[in-house]
């Protein structure tokens, strides 16, 4: 199991339309059951190369293997079948508002359902039941017929958080968690996501601006900056005067002194 | 204190723009200049002879004649189902044709671009215009003023809805797009949640529309109650006329309050 890679990144480069240089020839590898935790200011590149991972957007050089499988080259039915091994949870839940809890947890595994299965709700009795047992599991089995609107940031996350357990995915990419949460409920949304690593074994990729958050969960932390990887190293050898690099671009200074 | 009052300027007037002032008086020159040449003075509609006749007809409309009200009756009914009808039909296509040129769900601009140039070409002829082409098509009846009210309803709709469905949150489609999901799934999923009570409510506003319009059509032979109103004036029967108007006031009226109280209860 160590070592088995599940996300390869090579010579990953990507520019956008206007010249900005998202992320620069970027080579990495996540092995799987890793908790990676990736740092850095706003506009580092941190959501580029989480949304790269998935292609929500696409990159512009290099190429990306998803255990094993290029999904840069993928198309149409191979690209759906991919990302259906890869989960996503968002700053802003991105959950359907007008529509039930349950419903939106089901969402998870519509990448499953063929079309005209989909359309008229053909959701299995079996599917059901596991989407509600994954709200059980984050607590919100009351709220399963409540509509997704009438719930609590915190709660809304949770929610999100059953619709990738129920899509079951090998790799969950964290696009800024918990940055609209209070730290209360943030801590909680963190220990969700550990427990999705820890009992399912999912390769957990998270973008944090919480370098306390950070610490507390990550396994590994990557720091990013201008596009680069500038930093890479286990958590537990990672002094705390890393972040500070990584935010200000100061320990030099500071040791100096 | 005083030190920073003294570098603080003072607000600077606004430059008078000339572009702004010759424009004024080019418009107001051409508004008297169009009054002229079309020769709609106001005194034309108030002068004695013109005023009297719009006097007369008004008090004799004033005094309907409900035993006429029985023969419209089933001319009303016909008028209301092609209203319904032509609704119905002009919103499928509309409900369809509005995904393919909203640009956050097709993303070819050349599809979203033709499809929409073809949806304006349509949407600028009106309603009584397509009913006379239409009764050229399929001749004179019902037919021709559900056909024309279907085109009618498809420009109405289209347009309100594919802005509906741009303003939605893109945040569940990429929620969907993650996941694996296809587009058609993307669409009922994380679209249609969406946009679902505007698509009913510009449609319940659509046949708003509609029961008015339908009641002209029977002008040019497209069926309905229209064709009495015109009659009646042909000849003169200026009570009957006035129960026919009586009769559609009081119909419109109603089905307006009903939809536009169902459309109220269903943004909510």
């Amino acid at each position: 199991m160590v070592n088995q890679p599940m996300i390869q990144l090579k010579n990953v480069t990507k520019v956008y339309p206007n010249g900005t240089r998202g992320l620069n020839n970027i080579n990495l590898e996540i092995n799987k059951g890793e908790f990676v935790v990736v740092v850095g200011l706003s506009g580092a590149g941190k959501s580029t190369l989480l949304r790269s991972i998935n292609r929500l957007q696409d990159i512009s050089d290099g190429d990306i293997l998803i255990d094993g499988q290029s999904i840069t080259h993928a198309k149409g039915k191979a690209l759906r079948n991919i990302r259906r091994d890869i989960g996503m949870i968002f700053q802003n839940f991105n959950l359907v508002k007008r529509s039930s809890v349950l419903r939106n947890v089901l969402t998870g595994k519509v990448g499953y359902y063929s079309a005209w299965k989909s359309t008229f709700n053909l959701f299995s009795a079996e599917d059901k039941q596991k989407a509600y047992e994954a709200l059980q599991q984050v607590d919100l089995a009351d709220k399963v017929y409540v509509r997704a609107d009438q719930l609590s940031g915190g709660q809304q996350q949770r929610v999100s958080i059953a619709r990738v357990l129920t899509q079951n995915p090998k790799i969950i990419l964290a696009d800024e968690p918990t940055a609209s949460l209070d730290p209360k409920t943030a801590k909680s949304v963190m220990q969700y996501l550990k427990m999705l690593n820890q009992e399912y074994g999912m390769t957990v990729v998270a973008n944090l601006h919480s370098v306390e958050l950070a610490r507390e969960f990550g396994d590994r932390v990557l720091g990013v900056k201008s596009g680069e990887i500038i930093y890479d190293g286990k958590m537990s050898e990672t002094p705390a005067a890393v972040f500070e690099k990584i935010y200000n671009g100061q320990l030099e200074e500071a040791e100096n002194e | 204190m005083n030190n920073n009052q003294h570098q603080l300027k003072q607000l600077p007037k606004k430059e008078l723009k000339w572009s702004t002032l010759i424009w004024l008086i080019v418009l107001i020159a051409g508004l008297f200049i169009s009054i002229n040449v079309t020769n709609a003075h106001i005194s034309v509609l108030l002068a004695p002879d013109n005023f009297g006749q719009f006097m007369d007809v008004l008090i004799q409309m004033c005094k309907p004649d409900w035993s006429y009200a029985h023969v419209i009756w089933p001319y009303l009914i016909e008028t209301i189902k092609m209203a319904i009808l032509g609704t119905v039909i002009g919103s499928i296509i509309a409900f369809i044709y509005s995904f393919l040129i909203a640009r956050n769900i097709v993303k070819n601009k050349a599809v979203t671009g033709v499809l929409r140039f073809i949806m304006n070409i349509i949407r600028t002829i009106p309603d009584l215009l397509l009913g006379a082409l239409f009764v050229a098509v399929v001749g004179i009846g019902p037919v021709a003023g559900v056909l024309a009210l279907s085109v009618f309803t498809f420009g109405v709709v289209v347009k309100l809805f594919y802005e509906a469905i741009e303003t939605i949150d893109y945040g569940p489609i990429e929620a969907l797009t993650a996941s694996g999901a296809s587009k058609l799934q993307i669409i009922h999923f994380a679209v249609l949640p969406q946009v679902m009570t505007y698509f009913v409510s510009y449609v319940l506003y659509a046949f708003e529309i509609n029961v008015r319009a339908s009641t002209i059509l029977g002008y040019i032979g497209a069926g309905g109650i229209g064709l009495y109103l015109q009659q009646t004036l042909q000849l003169f029967q200026y009570n009957r006329t006035g129960t026919i108007l009586i009769v559609i006031i009081v119909v419109v009226v109603i089905i307006d309050y009903i939809s536009s109280a169902s459309r109220e209860a269903l943004t909510k």
